[in-house]
């Protein structure tokens, strides 16, 4: 029998995102973030996680995806990291679904550009597809955005 | 792992032990004939030596031993020490911590035999009696008799625990439970022997323990027996390592052995350090853990105290006070478990010392003061390689060579002097040496030549600013500007890697009679001070180390105070040109809020200072200062050289850091030409300079003259309506903050024989709106004022040109800000206007 693998999902811009629940600290709501002057673009802020300082990166941007209409509060999903916690903003937070590992596609070629390299691939649930992003891709950018700063 | 733990606390032990080895060595050098240090020292490198065999490095163990051996026979009176044998002894330290060194990289002790190393070591043994290979089984008797000879031996089951022990304990005894592991044991049974035997003794392990150990290596374990017993929780490294150490072992009476006769000496210290049994050994990252975690703990607190001010409830009230008090204590708790004294760096140094200057044959003495002086870890690491590199310097380049020293009529043997002391929230650290001091003259010519001054700036600076130049990059030592040749870190590094932990690097020369300097720190970095401004909604945390003063701009001067120098902004401060920085633009903040905030016209310039250089800064606003506590920004923002870090807010929002250096950097600040820069470094070095020069108050006098005083001698500048002064008696007063202030005129105090002889008084009629302008001294305990034309300014100088003065009441003419300046005598002024108003013979010509 195939391996089932959990997933924490999210939506943006109405496509749904998945990423292994190991990897989520923690799901929490709209935090208020202290903008960060001459930093990379999709760094959107940074937020006060119960003391800790996290960095909070605009999923959107990140995804070259249009910017979320006015006065819409992105929710922040934690993700783990070796180097410390890092918040990917979102639209809004669903469920934790579990999926076979059958149901993994990878990224179809007609899919071009920087975003590509960020999601994995695709499940096929019923109905819709989720996206699995790499993470550790979508944090990296940013630091290869700063270099030379 | 554990085995792994062993091997770590063995090596986190060595470590020290080396340490003190070097320090002890050093000082046994001046004082041979101290049987104490000797008896330390043995005891030190016995310990290693111990604990390596049982662990298993054999090499390691080999020249532990020579050197062992050596101390034995200098302890024994056999050998006297000479410097050859110091100098031997102490590079069997060295190549000590070099295995040691292998060990934590590869797990080994390294391929080395340092067969060289342990030939000095016997020859020198050999100089004077048995060579070597005679010595080294002499050992063995030793340790067979201690155990067997200990009395509570025999009181403790005495069958049973003889049976287990003694074929372990017997290198010879190829019998029983050891014979199979004879061969191995022969190398290291003296170490295993002792062990076993010695933790039964002490009660430390059972015998049927010990039994099952020698078991498990009967069976082919290959490990050594110590390490089995902890590896199987039998026993702790702690109490290995106790019985390990000759002081316990020399308990044996009847001993006969080396070791045996330490004891009656150690036994006092051992004591002492037994003491030392109330430390425990606990990890960096724990206190590292448990400082994060108080940090957030004071965050948590100053945003409860923001909270609960709001809330009407005593009772909230009474416990975040409560919490307040608590936390405050406890960041000062734990920050005192990172504290360490710098001694523990220093204490290297007399070796350090020593060796250098029997490299380059001088005589060199190393005094300190203020060893335990304490600084938080990650500083005390970070300045170790500076002021190594500083120590070295002194005596390579400092210090003459006796010969010189005694031509000059100095002792030829130098004094190189290491003072620490806390300074507000700073540790001032100086490293002082009696030498020829620095030849301003040469190094004057090197910036010359070097390109880095023109001829007429060199001319135009000071002593000191000429002995700071060593600093600068092109000025490394192996420049030769002192004539010997350099050490691959220049005093630029030393300067970068000061500036980097928030510190100040100072040097300070007198011809032929020394050089200081002085590098100045802070205490710690995860807690700093910091200035609170504003830029656009944001607030943005400037460190005060590099806060210079903050300057407010309000009304018409905000529009025409900030003149432009071919685009760029600068302020005159005092005089000098303040080149400025616009965080709104650095920040590159957009100005849609700047609308609302045109009404409030004022300019608020905080000016620092960078990399000695003083600029301002202008920012939208200036709250407050507040401790802060640094955190780090994360990966994907570290490349921004502007922000130092972050921190969160009372309110409980995060605000950025500013890095000062960074933030000059990008706006070019320190990309100016040298000649711009010399002014403002200039200043930065008389602001740092608080010694030699002085805060004048500049006002003008009668006749416009200018004149001068200390501004340490006023107590505070007023401004008076002339109407408010009234007559009391003879004397002219006003009344003022709710006593009566006596007013002295100036210009009156001053005429020495006044025709005259009568008060002038002190309003002309018809100017009652008039604002005087007084200068309120304390004389003798009570408050008076000094009526002056006009207030100029207040100004830093070292009034260094002086004229003797032409008149009573001033001490001298001195040249302050390039002008001819006289210096108010305070004292005698308002003693000369007392006398007058006290003597009858004037009260009655004085109307």
């Amino acid at each position: 029998m195939a391996q089932t693998l959990q997933y924490s999902t999210f939506l943006l811009d109405k496509l749904l995102f998945g990423v292994e629940l190991r990897q989520v600290q923690e799901v929490i709501r709209y935090l208020e973030m202290t903008r960060v002057p001459l930093a990379p673009e999709v760094v959107s802020g940074l937020i006060n996680l119960r003391g800790q300082i996290v960095t909070a990166i605009d999923l959107r941007k990140r995804l070259e995806l249009e910017p979320a209409a006015e006065g819409s509060l992105p929710m922040n999903v934690v993700i783990r990291r070796d180097d410390g916690a890092i918040s990917l903003l979102v639209d809004e937070i669903g469920d934790v679904v579990e999926v076979d590992e059958d149901s993994f596609e990878p990224t179809p070629e007609t899919l071009r550009g920087t975003v590509r390299t960020m999601i994995r691939g695709v499940h096929k649930l019923q109905g819709r597809l989720m996206h699995v992003l790499d993470t550790e891709r979508a944090c990296e950018m940013g630091e290869a955005l700063t270099q030379g700063r | 792992m554990g085995d792994s733990d062993i091997v770590k606390d063995f090596l986190a032990e060595s470590y020290e032990n080396l340490d003190r080895l070097d320090r002890e060595l050093v000082s046994l050098e001046k004082d041979p004939g101290n049987r104490d240090s000797l008896a330390s020292v043995f005891r030190t490198i016995h310990t290693i030596k111990g604990t390596c065999g049982f662990l298993g490095f054999e090499k390691l163990e080999k020249v532990a031993h020579v050197g062992e051996n050596l101390l034995s026979k200098l302890r024994d009176g056999l050998v006297k020490l000479n410097p050859e044998i110091t100098t031997a002894l102490l590079s069997m330290v060295d190549a000590v911590r070099q295995m040691l060194g292998e060990i934590q990289e590869t797990g080994q002790d390294g391929n080395q035999e340092y067969k060289d190393l342990q030939n000095i070591l016997s020859r020198l043994l050999t100089g004077e009696a048995a060579g070597p290979t005679v010595t080294l089984p002499a050992v063995a008797p030793s340790v067979v008799a201690s155990p067997a000879a200990t009395p509570p031996a025999a009181t403790n089951s005495p069958a049973k625990p003889q049976v287990l022990v003694s074929p372990a304990e017997a290198p010879t005894a190829a019998t029983g439970a050891a014979s199979a592991d004879a061969g191995e044991a022969s190398k290291h049974a003296p170490v295993h022997g002792k062990i076993g035997g010695m933790l039964v003794e002490r009660g430390l392990l059972s015998p049927d323990d010990l039994a099952f150990a020698l078991r498990m290596q009967q069976r082919g374990d290959k490990r050594r027996l110590g390490e089995i017993l902890v590896s199987l929780a039998l026993t702790k490294v702690e109490d290995i390592a106790l019985v390990t150490q000759p002081e316990d072992a020399s308990g044996a009476p009847a001993a006969t052995g080396d070791e045996a006769k330490s004891g009656g000496a150690a036994a006092g210290e051992a004591r002492a350090r037994g003491g030392s049994a109330e430390t425990i050994r606990v990890g960096v990252t724990l206190l590292d853990k448990l400082m994060t975690l108080v940090g957030e703990l004071v965050l948590a607190r100053n945003q409860l105290l923001q909270f609960s001010n709001t809330v009407q409830n005593a009772g909230i009230h009474a416990v975040s006070q409560r919490m307040n008090l608590i936390t405050s204590e406890l960041q000062e708790e734990v920050m005192k478990t990172r504290m360490q004294p710098i001694g523990n760096i220093w204490n290297q140094f007399p070796r350090t010392v020593r060796d250098v200057a029997i490299g380059c044959r001088k005589e060199v003495r190393i005094e300190m003061e203020g060893k335990e002086t304490e600084l938080d870890k990650t500083i005390v690491e970070a300045i170790k390689d500076p002021l190594t590199h500083l120590v070295r310097n002194s005596v390579d380049h400092g210090i003459e060579l006796p010969s010189v020293r005694e031509k000059n009529g100095k002792n030829p043997e130098g004094v190189l002097k290491l003072r620490a002391y806390h300074e507000g929230g700073h540790v001032n650290i100086e490293i002082i040496d009696d030498g020829a001091g620095i030849n301003r003259d040469r190094v004057k010519q090197k910036a010359i030549e070097r390109g880095i001054l023109t001829k007429e700036q060199a001319a135009q600076l000071t002593d000191r600013e000429i002995f700071n130049l060593i600093l600068l990059p092109g000025f490394s030592t192996a420049e030769k500007v002192t004539n010997v040749s350099g050490r691959g870190v220049g005093m630029d590094v030393v300067k970068t890697n000061v500036e980097k932990i928030g510190g100040t690097v100072d040097i300070q020369s007198v011809a032929g009679r020394g050089t200081t300097v002085r590098v100045k720190i802070p205490l710690t970095l995860a807690i700093v001070p910091a200035l609170i401004v504003t830029c656009g909604d944001d607030r943005y945390a400037i460190p005060q180390v590099s806060l210079l003063e903050l300057v407010r701009l309000e009304d018409t001067q905000a529009v025409t105070g900030i003149e432009l120098v071919h685009g760029a902004p600068v302020y005159r401060l005092r005089g000098r040109l303040l080149p400025l920085v616009y965080l709104r633009r650095e920040l590159a903040i957009p100005n849609v809020a700047r609308k609302q905030k045109d009404q409030d016209e004022a300019v608020n310039i905080v000016v620092l200072q960078a990399d000695g250089r003083p600029f301002g800064l202008i920012v939208d606003g200036i709250s407050d200062t507040e401790e802060i506590v640094v955190k780090p920004l994360s990966k994907q923002l570290k490349g921004i050289k502007t922000f130092a870090g972050a921190s969160i807010m009372g309110d409980g929002k995060v605000a950025l850091i500013l890095d000062v250096l960074g933030v000059a950097q990008r706006a070019n600040v320190l990309d100016e030409t040298r000649g711009a820069g010399k002014v403002s470094e200039e200043e930065a070095m008389e602001a740092a300079d608080q010694d030699e020069k002085k805060t004048y108050l500049l006002f003008t006098g009668p006749d416009e003259s200018r004149m001068a005083m200390p501004l340490d001698t006023l107590a505070r500048l007023e401004e008076l309506p002339a109407s408010q002064v009234e007559k009391s008696g003879i004397q002219w007063v006003a009344q003022y903050r709710g006593k009566i202030l006596p007013l002295v005129n100036l210009e009156y105090a001053l005429e020495e024989r006044r025709k005259t002889r009568r008060h002038p008084p002190l309003v002309q009629e018809g100017k009652e709106s008039k604002l005087l302008q007084v200068l309120v001294c304390n004389h003798e305990g009570n408050p008076v004022g000094l009526v002056v034309e006009r207030i100029v300014d207040i100004v830093e100088d070292t009034a260094k040109v002086k004229y003797p003065s032409s008149r009573a009441g001033v001490l001298c003419s001195a040249v302050i800000q390039g002008q001819v300046t006289e210096l108010i005598d305070i004292p005698v002024v308002l003693r000369a206007a007392r006398t007058e108003v006290a003597d009858p013979e004037h009260a009655e010509v004085s109307h």
